[in-house]
């Protein structure tokens, strides 16, 4: 690791201000920032903690929407949501081991948008909305392709919004060595529709998949997916599956969370 | 160089650390409990977990700054204070749950970390909560046996493979 300064603010203002310096970075859990300036691909000259912000700290739900704060480790996402949103509570519970659980938070992955990362496709599927310190950002318009999102430089991610769907289901087909998703697909059944999200597949990152959201709106069963295809020319080809491969695995996944959704 | 202070298996310690200062290097090189080891440094392997606040943690994907205040417990606070070995510790011995011993700080911190979550845990989600700690010589079974025993289950049927 090249050196940084360290800056751990007690509130959001503060840690706004700290970010505004040059060439200062957020620090949520640093489950992926520690590694990454570990292997010296970032070089910031400060580091701006937001693990010292207790009010970014928080899961409640309340009128069909639960809230999560920028800063909630997923550990408690996955105790805390699981009355509330169960999906999304054993989503939360699935990612990586529970230590990286006790630290990895909800705001930076989303703003990491890896794209074999988990909580980029609930955000999606649920139709949530991610607010930061200055405005509210609809799901649909913050993913922009591979690690790029539509946070400006020193945006800090204070809550996420996700409207409680009917039934949820995500489904995980693991890469065993890192245990991100080969494939994963977060299924959400709202009343006036179905949205599919889903993740690790494309090169793009995220994204929804329109056509078995119109079938599903119409039949919510596996059997409905059943004459469509998944277009393999955008997705992600390496030495853990060919890109027929995953598109493969976006209809099997997308099947086997819709059976579990119920 | 700034300072920090935290407390680390019940006493107040504090040092100067650089912002980069992780925590495991903080415990080791700065403190001299070694006894938290670093097999990865990529968050992989779990042979640095550490409890902060009861919870477990990698200490090599952490910084020492950022425990400012924190309640910090190491494989050096987990004996019972008459110096004798925790039930887990011992478990591990009674059942064979180490071979050269590398992994097993980070084990120990991790199984004692379930067992407060989840003291009567299965088979297998001992196994499933073992998924940030690897082991390469143990073949994970008495590992796994030796947690089970910790948590009062009785074990005389999991064969010896
Ligand atoms: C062994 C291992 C296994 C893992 N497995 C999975 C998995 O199966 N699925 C999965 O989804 N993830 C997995 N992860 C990643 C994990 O979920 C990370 O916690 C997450 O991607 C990043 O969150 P963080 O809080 O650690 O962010 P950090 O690493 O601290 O930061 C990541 C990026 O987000 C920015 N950032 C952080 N917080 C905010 C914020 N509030 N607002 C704006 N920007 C912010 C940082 O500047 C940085 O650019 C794994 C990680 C490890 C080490
Ligand atoms: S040394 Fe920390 S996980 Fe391997
Ligand atoms: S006992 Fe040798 S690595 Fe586990």
């Amino acid at each position: 690791m090249y050196a940084f300064e360290f800056e751990r603010p007690k509130t959001v203002e503060d840690a706004v201000a700290a970010l505004k310096s040059d060439e200062a970075q957020a620090l949520g859990g640093g489950q992926t920032l520690i590694p990454t300036l570990k292997s010296r691909l970032a070089a910031p000259a400060k580091l701006v903690s937001l693990q010292g912000i207790d009010t970014m700290k928080f899961v409640k739900a309340e009128g069909g929407v639960l809230s999560v704060g920028g800063g909630t480790p997923h550990a408690v996402v996955a105790a805390e949501a699981a009355k509330s949103y169960p999906g999304l509570a054993a989503l939360a519970g699935n990612i990586g081991d529970p230590s990286v659980r006790n630290k990895g938070t909800v705001g930076g992955s989303l703003a990491n948008n890896d794209p074999s990362a988990c909580y980029p496709s609930a955000a999606l599927a649920s139709g949530a909305t991610i607010v930061t310190d200055h405005r509210e950002i609809a799901a649909d318009d913050f993913f922009d392709g591979l690690f790029t999102t539509a946070l400006e430089e020193g945006e800090i991610i204070t809550e996420v919004r996700f409207p409680i769907p009917e039934a949820a289901n995500y489904q995980k087909f693991e890469q065993p060595a890192s245990r991100f998703a080969l494939v994963g697909v977060f299924v959400a059944k709202f009343s006036d529709g179905v949205r599919v999200a889903v993740t690790g597949a494309s090169g793009d990152g995220v994204f929804r998949w329109t056509e078995a959201e119109e079938a599903l709106s119409k039949s919510f069963t596996p059997e409905a997916l059943k004459e469509l295809t998944v277009d393999d020319s955008d997705m992600i080809e390496d030495l853990h599956g060919s890109a027929a491969y995953r598109a493969h695995l976006v209809k099997v996944m997308t099947g086997r969370a819709v059976a579990a959704a119920g | 160089m700034p300072k920090v202070s935290m407390n680390v298996n019940g006493k107040a310690v504090s040092g100067e650390v650089e912002g980069r200062t992780l925590l495991v290097e903080f415990l080791r090189e700065t403190l001299g409990l070694t006894g938290t080891h670093v097999g990865c440094d990529t968050s992989q392997c779990g042979a640095c977990t550490v409890h902060i606040g009861g919870k477990s943690i990698k200490s090599c994907s952490t910084f020492a700054l950022d425990c400012e205040g924190a309640e910090v417990t190491t494989i050096e606070g987990m004996a019972n204070a008459d110096g004798s070995l925790s039930t887990m510790q011992q478990a591990f011995q009674d059942h064979h749950g180490l071979q050269c011993g590398f992994c097993t700080p980070g084990m120990v911190m991790a199984a004692t970390a379930l067992l407060k979550e989840n003291p009567k845990p299965s088979e297998a989600e001992v196994r499933h909560y073992l998924q940030g700690n690897i082991c390469r010589c143990t073949g994970y079974h008495n590992i796994v046996k030796a947690i089970l025993a910790a948590s009062g289950q009785d074990v005389s049927a999991i064969a010896a493979e």
